[in-house]
Parts: structure tokens; sequence; C-alpha cells
């Protein structure tokens, strides 16, 4: 399969989740929206180090897991602390922030 | 064959988003994910990057996933409200992500990388597996593989920080005890 099919693939990924962080409310489905998005970069980035033929794209990929995996915990513990004060989980509701 | 499983896997890798963003149970939607990063560590095993794929299922598959699904088993998958602050978000939303797939796909095909109408060079069969991935992390980017797990350690002091709501030495119970009676937590 040539590159570009990968880089098409992962484009469409890329835009499912940004779709998904638009339309959904839930903080949970959110962070998981970003997962994807964080996935379809990965596999822009692998692709490409195929093409080139340098593994140096693939240690990028490694690097991106450990910042996708730093943002799972934080966003889950924010989760976790929203729930216990019993406020909404609701991105809509949470909007003390904005101004 | 390669083709079919590219194809299989690249179903399996859409499917999952979209039932990711589809599903209004989040409990559906972490399984959803589940079966995207499968799909996705085939792709990598197709691209010859074995360690990847390996790295792609033990973390994510294995470890963040279970996060997920206790995090989504305490908080309990509620149902969203359909309460909209922007008028015709759900209409505008795809036809935005729409213009966007066009504008990366144009972005990337039309650029003047010719290699990309290629499979790329014929590697080696170790490229990409632990060794030469392991290689490459502790000689080359040893910096940023340090940097990565300072970042770790300080993402799992942070989660414990968060969590933890008595520092005060209260038990949880009084908490709600004072939460009911309307007197804000002692932090």
């Amino acid at each position: 399969m040539n590159v570009s099919w990968y880089i098409v693939l992962s484009a469409m990924l890329f835009t499912t989740g940004a779709v998904g962080i638009m339309i959904r409310r839930s903080p949970l489905v959110i962070l998981l929206c970003l997962e994807l998005m964080l996935n379809a970069g990965n596999l822009a980035l692998v692709a490409f180090s195929r093409m080139v033929g340098n593994q140096e794209g693939q240690v990028f990929a490694l690097v991106v897991m450990v910042v996708a995996a730093c943002e799972v915990v934080v966003g889950l513990g924010l989760i976790v602390a929203i729930f216990r004060r019993k406020l909404p989980l609701d991105v809509d509701d949470l909007r003390t922030l904005r101004g | 064959m390669e083709a079919v499983l590219f194809f299989v896997s690249a179903i399996g890798a859409l499917g999952g988003a979209i039932g990711v963003i589809a599903m209004r149970n989040p409990f559906y939607s972490v399984l959803a994910l589940i079966v995207h990063l499968f799909s996705l560590a085939s792709l990598f095993l197709l691209l010859t990057a074995a360690f990847i794929a390996a790295a792609q299922v033990v973390v994510y598959a294995g470890a963040v996933m279970v996060l997920y699904v206790f995090v989504v088993a305490y908080v309990g998958g509620g149902g969203e409200s359909a309460w909209e602050p922007i008028p015709g978000q759900r209409i505008l939303a795809p036809l935005l992500g729409i213009a966007l797939f066009v504008e990366l796909s144009v972005a990337v095909l039309a650029s003047a990388l010719l290699a990309l109408d290629t499979k790329g060079p014929d590697v080696g069969a170790g490229f990409g597996n632990p060794g030469a991935i392991g290689q490459l992390l502790l000689e080359k980017f040893l910096v940023p593989f340090e940097a990565a797990s300072i970042l770790l350690l300080l993402a799992a002091v942070g989660a414990v920080v968060l969590a933890n709501r008595d520092r005060a030495g209260d038990t949880p119970s009084e908490h709600s005890a004072k939460r009911s009676e309307g007197v804000s937590p002692a932090r």
C-alpha cells in the first residue's frame, strides 16, 4: 500500500476526533476524542517514517504516546475531582472560566 | 494480502473512531476506542513498526483503557443534555469536519513529496524492532527520553494531588455532610 493511503486514513481519523470534540458534551468522551486525534497523528508519523526509511519518526510516535498517557492521567483526575464535588459532567455547564 | 489487511484494519480503525463519537453511553465509546486501537496496531505492523504496535497494545489497550473503564464505572455514564448553546452546532460541526479533512488531504497530497506514491524504500528486517528503537532512544534521543520520563512522573504526582481531597485530615463522610449543609469544603 502506498504511503498516501495511510496519510488519508490518518486525516479521516483526525477529522473524526475533531468532529467528536465539537458535538459531544461529556468531558470523558472529549478525552476519548483527543485520543483519536493523537493516534491519527501517530499514524501519520509512522507512515512518514516508513516513507523516508528512517526510524526517528517512530521514536517521535513513542513520545506522543507518553504525552497522551500524561494527558489521560491528568484529565481523568480532573473528571474524578469534578464528580466528587457533585458538579455536572458537562462542558457547557462548567464554564466559569469562560468570562 | 497486504491490501486486504490494510483495508480491514482501516475499516476497523474508522468504525471504531465513529463508534467513539456516536455512542450515547461512554462505556460503549471506550469499547469502540479499544477496537480502534487494535486496528491501529495492525496498521503499525503493516508499516514495519513492530515496537510501536506492541507499545500501542500494551500501553493503550492495556493500561490506559483500563483506567478509562474504571473512571466510567465510577462516574457513571449519564446522558448528555440536549441543550445547545450554539444553535445548529450538530449540523455545523460535520460541515467543519469535512472542510478540515479536505484541507488536510490537500495540504499533504498536493505537496511536492514525491515519495508519497511509493511504498517507501526497502528496509531491512530490523527496521522498527525493539532493538533498533531502543538504541535510538538511549543514544540519539536520550534527552527527550528522560524528559518524557519526568513528564510521566509529574503527571502521576498531579493525578495524586487532584484525586486527594482529604488533605485537611477529615473523612469523606464528614465532607459530604458539610456539603449537604451548604458549607464549602475546607481546602
